[in-house]
């Protein structure tokens, strides 16, 4: 077993480990942490796909946006939502849980028989690539491309996400600002 | 080097990990964790698919617009639930039932 692929097992189970913490801790802070380390060992197997931007990216936006926007929302905003979360979490009963769990699994059988089925790596356009030497190789500059692409290929999708999220950000703070009459 | 479909599986599970999250969560910010980790499934496929696609970088360059919505997404989300539970005093998603009081 080679170094990267230790690596990769060893991601893959902290990823998978901490994502099954977050579906069956009952405490909502301490589920909203471990998100976190889930998010960081996804932009480790980011990384170990090769796409070292993406991972940098992960990092920035979802660790340090999102995880922060959701810790503030519930901490910023008064005490009562927090004790409010505790109340209703205490009153869970675990065959209530039944139908998700077998939904979930069930689903899990489906996707994992077609996956084994399907068999990615020999995928035509796959191997075409291969052929083709349109590979990324682990020594490679990848975000000198990615850059050139956004700018280039990709610039309408990517004007198009920047008014999206401008939209997006005005919509909260008009949503979440206090307000006599709606 | 590590193949595509190892790459499938953890993704998969992953994803049925977020169906799970989203279907037993009793309050919306754990629903909104659970839509998130779905979302990260299906940008880890992009990502393990990008390797193949030097040229143009179609998976890595999709995953970076997605990152961004879910930031946009969970902007918003944040904003209802807070909004939800500022006229309802609940966030549970099952109880918040009514439309206008």
């Amino acid at each position: 077993m080679t170094m990267v692929k230790a690596l990769f097992y060893l991601m893959s189970f902290i990823t998978l480990g901490s994502a099954l913490f977050v579906a069956a801790s009952k405490n909502l802070v301490r589920s909203v942490f471990m998100f976190f380390v889930t998010l960081m060992a996804l932009a480790g197997l980011y990384v170990l796909a090769l796409a070292d931007f993406v991972a940098i990216t992960q990092i920035v936006i979802y660790v340090g946006g999102i995880l922060v926007l959701i810790i503030f929302a519930f901490m910023l905003s008064g005490r009562e939502v927090l004790t409010g979360l505790q109340q209703q979490e205490s009153r869970f009963i675990s065959i209530s849980k039944l139908p998700a769990l077998l939904l979930a699994a069930l689903f899990f059988i489906v996707m994992l028989n077609t996956l084994l089925k399907v068999d990615a790596n020999n995928l035509p356009w796959v191997q075409n690539a291969i052929a083709q030497k349109n590979i990324i190789r682990p020594g490679d500059e990848t975000s000198n491309n990615i850059g050139i692409n956004l700018m280039g290929l990709y610039l309408l999708p990517f004007e198009i996400i920047s008014i999206l999220l401008m939209m997006a950000l005005v919509g909260a703070a008009h949503i979440s600002r206090k307000e006599k009459t709606l | 080097m590590i193949s595509l479909t190892d790459f499938l599986v953890v993704s998969a599970a992953l994803f049925c990990t977020g169906i799970f999250i989203v279907l037993t969560k009793r309050n919306a910010i754990q629903v909104l964790i659970g839509i998130e980790l779905m979302l990260n499934a299906a940008n880890l496929n992009l990502v393990a698919f990008g390797k193949y696609d030097r040229l143009n970088n179609g998976g890595q360059i999709f995953t970076l617009f997605s990152i961004t919505l879910a930031a946009a997404t969970t902007a918003v989300a944040l904003a209802i639930i807070l909004n939800v539970y500022k006229r309802y005093k609940t966030i549970d998603p099952s109880k918040t039932d009514s439309l206008k009081d």
